[in-house]
């Protein structure tokens, strides 16, 4: 017990006293998660959009698949991902392995079907009608896409959070593709792992109340966001 | 929408993917070989050594090194595929292996510590009183108590599987063996919870040892000598490599600055070293 008091206290330390390393791995958690999020959200949403409106066959294959995606385990994406990058791998020429792109391109791998999957689910849940609605007051079809996401806002906010908490949260992709190298690619998850195999168990308490208080002080956003919308 | 519009979505996707993929400046290639990739062991980082030496190293050259903390298997692991520059190990059987098969290059001696038997304070089967780390791991074996493996080809995991080798007894499926296959640090922790005996090296051990419930039972037999080594992956083999970085590396863990500062680390706050440095010494004389 005293072992959690006393990392609270050194997270509330670390945050105060704005310590740079702490700071540094902070800042670069959310620009990695953010940019793969923002990433996966332009993939997702519009993947997730035409799959909800149009019909073709292997549709249901298409879905399903998405659907097992969401649940995609980040260590297989970071063992897949890292063989892909090697040296000596299919795309070893981009040089990227070991950086915080390759964890960018892992967290997005990890979040699109997330977000493509929430995204087809709020689309499909539209009523039908109000497509032909839409059309019949003379929308083109650009306008109508727009008019359906716009409609469908709430549940692709709830897409954008669950995309975020899952690459935030991740740990397995991020240490295996970005290789927890100190100042440049180490982030708040595999710093927490690192601190705790070296025994520095308040650190890593602080790290990890750090982690909590961005997730959810971002989602508390959202939420915000989200809950003002409703009375309309 | 028809099937026709869902293709023309998919070609536009890729498209617009792979243009911002490639206008995107992380894409470009950076900076020519200025990056070193270091597979070392999880020893070296978890004590703290790395933290001190790399930052001087990057100063000193301007290179900019990756660590990979990982096992001194797995460091090999990767040697052999060319995906490492420069391995910085403990394992000697195995990387005499690896410089015979033409991976590596320029073996050096870099430090050494010892190896050592730790478990719960009590000692329930008596390993403190044993004469030999043999003896230890006989009394260990009889089962009464729990022994924790790291099972995951380290350089530690090595060593004890040559001492269960010595005293020929195969430990694999006991009752009282289990592998955690996780690192150093976390296997002593896990040992500490379980009241269990492990083989760990000092460095880790003392770096921890603040949070362990774990006593040192058994040290000092030649048998625990723990031999660090620095090899360079063999550029002739994989033209990737980046070769000068991997022999400034190398050189710098080799001299007299860095000999000096790797013999210094850590008696300030443990009281004694952690690594005792080795550098052009003879490895038959170690220990003695």
């Amino acid at each position: 017990m005293d072992l959690i008091l006393e990392g609270i206290r050194q997270a509330f330390f670390l945050i105060t006293t704005l310590d740079p390393e702490v700071l540094g791995i902070t800042l670069l958690s959310l620009k990695i998660s953010g940019t793969a999020t923002l990433i996966s959200l332009f993939i997702g949403v519009s993947t997730g959009t035409v799959v909800a409106l149009t019909r073709f066959p292997g549709r249901r294959l298409l879905v399903s698949l998405i659907n097992t995606g969401m649940g995609l385990p980040p260590v297989v994406v970071g063992l897949f991902v890292t063989i892909f990058l090697w040296r000596n791998g299919p795309l070893g020429f981009l040089e990227i392995l070991y950086t915080p792109t390759a964890i960018i391109v892992a967290q997005t791998i990890i979040a699109t079907p997330i977000v493509t999957g929430i995204s087809l689910a709020a689309m499909q849940q539209l009523p039908h009608n109000l497509r032909l609605q839409i059309l019949a007051l003379g929308a083109n079809r650009i306008q109508m896409i727009w008019i359906l996401i716009r409609e469908a806002r709430l549940p692709l906010l709830a897409a954008v959070m669950a995309g975020f908490g899952g690459v935030i949260s991740e740990v397995g992709a991020s240490i295996m593709v970005g290789g927890n190298i100190k100042g440049y690619s180490r982030v708040l998850t595999t710093a927490t792992v690192m601190e705790s195999s070296r025994g520095n168990f308040d650190i890593a308490i602080a790290l990890s109340v750090i982690l909590l208080l961005l997730a959810y002080i971002i989602n508390l956003i959202l939420t915000q966001i989200q809950q003002r919308e409703r009375p309309r | 929408m028809k099937i026709r519009t869902f293709f023309v979505y998919l070609i536009g996707m890729i498209l617009a993917i792979s243009l911002a993929a490639s206008a995107s400046p992380v894409f470009a290639a950076s900076g020519k070989q200025k990056n070193i990739i270091l597979a070392t062991t999880t020893s070296t980082q978890d004590s703290g050594l790395l933290d001190v030496l790399i930052p001087i190293f990057e100063k000193k050259t301007g290179y900019f090194v990756k660590t990979i903390a990982v096992g001194s298997g797995q460091a090999m692991a990767m040697g052999q595929k060319g995906e490492a520059d420069v391995l910085l190990v403990h394992s000697p059987d195995a990387e005499l292996k690896f410089v015979a098969e033409g991976n590596g290059i320029n073996r050096r001696l870099v430090m050494h510590n010892d190896f050592i038997i730790v478990g719960p304070a009590d000692d329930p089967v008596t390993v403190k009183m044993s004469k030999s780390v043999k003896e230890g791991f006989k009394k260990i074996s009889l089962g009464s108590a729990l022994f924790l493996s790291r099972g995951d080809n380290s350089g530690t995991h090595a060593k004890e599987k040559a001492i269960w080798k010595s005293v020929g007894i195969n430990p694999e499926g006991q009752r009282w063996y289990q592998q955690t296959g996780l690192g150093m640090g976390q296997t002593l922790n896990v040992a500490s919870e379980k009241r269990a005996y492990t083989l760990a090296d000092r460095g880790t051990y003392l770096a921890l040892k603040k949070n362990l419930g774990l006593d040192i039972l058994l040290a000092g037999d030649a048998l625990l000598l723990n031999v660090y080594h620095v090899i360079e992956v063999n550029a002739a083999k994989w033209p990737k490599v980046n070769a000068p970085g991997a022999k400034a590396f190398s050189d710098f863990m080799v001299s007299r600055q860095t000999q000096k500062i790797i013999g210094s680390f850590g008696v300030d706050k443990y009281g004694s070293p952690l690594f005792f440095p080795d550098a052009g010494k003879n490895e038959e004389n170690l220990g003695k």
